[in-house]
């Protein structure tokens, strides 16, 4: 065993980094525009050079690169600290989804521009009514010709406010059982009727909107999949959710937190002679180095033109819940200063703060702790489904609440 | 990245799952639970045939000369198979001290023996109740004559031969100690896996030689624990493994109010943490066995990271294994008590959870030292 790249990898990480390094803007113009200016510039500064979603196909902005070149060329970016998360979901979820049920036409006219920024999205998935169970939506859409009108309420929507397009799933058919009366869309985000409203969330931060959609009127030749087949496609969305969400837990690591015990005393003693204390270290480091050296088999299976295993499953998981243990015990060690979250008073800036007010959102965000055990559980371990009351019922015979 | 066993080592797990799921039933396991030799014999002589005994011992020694890849591979299937033999005393901690530590000689003449597996080792390390201390030891070695008290010593009724931790004045030392002598009292104890023998050993004035030609320093000794760790990890996550398939296996058997009882969050939650921790585990194991076969400088870290994972997560899946089972899963006819027996009991040997989460955050100061 060895953590080396194959020669192939090593010239191709060679490449990569030679790019980055001659391209990274530093300037500090760039540095005062807003991020998502900054994001802008960047993206499309890959994608004339052929970096840009560089695992699409030539004709669609990128280069045809194998898995492997992928996360080189992640490991290789993200030694620089540049915007990236407002192309997350379009690039990661919803390109492969276009690829995957667009007509030619469209593929042609939208992948290219969501590759290179120019044009940005966002998916309209979760509702109040339909959060870990999606497929209870209510927001409906009605024919009217060659036209939907499109009404009801979306929530949780990433970027909604900066999006120029969002993917759609709606109910088409109230009267058959909820997966079969599903459509999925493509929608205009500027059309009539839309409306995007932020969600303030308990962090004082406002990441997500709800969207609202009023008689908004689509053409039908916006519709990815057949009528009926909408749960299909959003399917094929979920599948590339993978590491859209959960894949970083910022500066909350083991080292931070043997930085900030080891200018900690109890009893006149140093913290990080506790017992309790070092026990809690352990714990986290066995999660961190656990979580780590999985990533690392999984690169290997990429690496060999393998699927990676089910193992890749445990990531948010274990580091979501981990994020906030830690937080909250570090918090625990600095007594009542720990609760200071001004970033000039607290210990470390207020990370630690902000990540125990971050965490409870992490474990909801893209499946909740509850939906991945039962993912591990059921496609995993080969567990059966909990019988569902709604099965086989039409979607408006179901009991709700 | 290659971060994975290579192909013939995965033959190699194959090659050794067939012959322990033929050779070493649960069957089999119960047969030496129930009686009082404390192993198998025969089944030794056939794993010694096979030449795992000889696994990395040096061919110049009658060993096959291989690597600790594939030792973790058979101590992954070992474990798997709740194997009652001496396989941890004699291989990870015995033979790899006296191949480390001893002289020439020393090496001639025991390490074909328990290459072959003609000679079955114990190793001594403990003499009272709470954490080993180096600097605490009473059993001493004056004059090629030991004498002392050694606790609950693995394997020791069935092995030819002890090394066992000593102290010649303050010095402390490995000594090699013939067990079928006058002065050796090998005085057998219960424990909670009688599938594995245990005994404390009586010494009054027997006769031992040092192993090697000096004293061991703690450093020296710190680096065979994290060796034998980093094994025992891979022998631990065989036992979670087996665990969390039993418990799967049951849950999609057993009914209960009309359904499978897998079918149920509460089921499907636990055994969904007996899978995240397996695999915290075993990617860590693969750290640990990367370490010691590759010498990094990072063993002492990757040991006692692969240990303390290996010691959650076998425990973990063994408890829950009983819970899944509900009061089947407490009778003497069902077989999850053997592992939830033998978890616990190799959670117990080279140091427990806490003396290796002690061992990991000393390790870590120490890296984070080298980096400020």
């Amino acid at each position: 065993m060895d953590f080396n790249d194959t020669p192939e990898e090593a010239r191709f990480r060679k490449e990569a980094a030679n790019w980055l390094a001659d391209n990274v803007p530093t300037d500090d113009a760039f540095r005062a525009l807003a991020p998502l200016e900054q994001a802008k510039i960047w993206q499309k500064r890959k994608y004339d050079a052929g970096w840009a979603c560089i695992g699409w196909a030539p004709g669609f902005g990128g280069r045809g690169a194998s898995p492997i070149e992928e996360v080189i060329w992640r490991q290789e970016e993200s030694e620089y600290e540049l915007p990236s998360n407002f192309f997350l979901i379009g690039q990661g979820m919803i390109g492969p989804t276009l690829m995957a049920w667009a007509s030619e036409e469209d593929k042609a006219r939208f992948l290219p521009p969501l590759a290179s920024g120019e044009e940005v999205w966002c998916q309209l998935f979760s509702e109040p009514a339909g959060g870990s169970d999606l497929a209870a939506l209510r927001t409906r859409a009605e024919r009217d010709g060659d036209d939907w009108i499109i009404n009801g309420q979306k929530i949780w929507t990433s970027g909604a406010h900066y999006s120029d397009y969002g993917v759609i799933v709606v109910r088409t058919d109230p009267n058959v059982p909820k997966h079969k009366g599903l459509s999925y869309f493509y929608i205009d985000m500027k059309a009539p009727g839309v409306e995007v409203r932020p969600i303030k969330q308990l962090t004082g931060d406002a990441d997500f909107n709800e969207v609202y959609f009023t008689d908004v009127r689509i053409s039908d030749s916006c519709r990815l999949g057949g009528v009926g087949q909408g749960w299909q496609v959003a399917l094929t969305t979920l599948m590339n959710e993978r590491a859209a969400i959960g894949g970083g837990f910022g500066q909350m690591d083991v080292s931070m937190a043997m930085s900030v015990v080891q200018d900690l005393e109890i009893d006149g003693q140093p913290a990080l002679s506790n017992a309790a204390v070092r026990a809690r270290l352990a714990d986290w480091y066995v999660q961190e180095a656990g979580l780590k050296y999985t990533g690392y088999r999984s690169l290997t299976a990429l690496s060999r033109g393998a699927l990676p295993g089910p193992e890749n499953s445990i990531g948010k998981l274990v580091g979501a819940p981990k994020m906030q243990a830690m937080a909250s015990y570090l918090m625990d060690l600095l007594g009542a200063s720990g609760a200071v979250v001004d970033e000039n008073l607290a210990t470390k800036a207020g990370i630690i703060q902000r990540a125990y007010m971050g965490a409870p959102g992490l474990r909801i965000a893209g499946g909740t702790d509850e939906i991945m055990a039962n993912i591990i559980a059921e496609r995993v371990l080969g567990l059966p489904q909990e019988p569902r009351l709604d099965k086989g019922i039409p979607f408006n015979e179901v009991p709700t609440g | 990245m290659n971060f994975e066993f290579s192909e013939e080592q995965q033959m190699l797990r194959e090659q050794a799952r067939g012959f322990l799921s033929e050779h070493c039933t649960t069957a089999v396991v119960r047969t030496v639970l129930d009686g009082e030799l404390g192993w198998d014999q025969s089944l030794w002589q056939k794993v010694a045939e096979m030449g795992w005994t000889a696994t990395t011992i040096p061919e110049a020694y009658g060993g096959l000369g291989l690597s600790y890849y594939e030792l973790a591979v058979i101590a992954e299937e070992l474990g798997r198979a709740v194997a009652p033999l001496p396989f941890s005393s004699s291989v990870y901690l015995a033979s790899e001290a006296i191949n480390r530590f001893g002289t020439e000689a020393q090496k001639s003449d025991w390490l074909p023996k328990l290459a072959s597996g003609e000679c079955v080792a114990a190793f001594a390390m403990a003499e009272r109740p709470g954490r080993l201390s180096l600097t605490q030891l009473e059993t001493q070695r004056t004059d090629e004559r030991i004498s002392g008290y050694k606790t609950t010593v693995p394997d020791a009724a069935v092995a030819d031969m002890a090394v066992v931790l000593a102290r010649t004045g303050s010095d402390v030392e490995l000594c090699l100690l013939p067990l079928n002598q006058e002065g050796v009292t090998v005085q057998p104890v219960l424990t909670l896996d009688s599938s594995r023998g245990h005994s404390n050993l009586i010494l009054k004035e027997a006769q031992a030689e040092r192993l090697g030609d000096r004293t061991l320093e703690p450093k020296e000794w710190d680096r065979l624990l994290d060796g034998a760790a980093a094994l025992f990890a891979w022998e631990q996550l065989g036992i979670a493994e087996s665990a969390l398939m039993q418990a799967r296996d049951y849950a999609l058997q057993r009914y209960a109010f009309g359904r499978a009882i897998g079918s149920y969050q509460a089921i499907k939650h636990k055994l969904a943490a007996m899978y995240v921790k397996n695999t915290l585990a075993r990617s860590n194991a693969y750290y640990g066995i990367w370490a010691l076969a590759e010498g990094s400088d990072e063993l002492p870290l990757a040991a006692a990271t692969a240990r303390v994972a290996a010691i959650q997560a076998s425990t973990f899946a063994a408890e829950e294994n009983i819970q899944t089972h509900g009061g089947m899963g407490f009778t003497w006819d069902f077989d999850c008590h053997f592992y939830y027996r033998r978890a616990k009991l190799l959670s117990l040997v080279v140091g427990s959870e806490s003396v290796w989460q002690d061992r990991l955050v000393d390790a870590l100061s120490r890296r984070s030292a080298v980096a400020a």
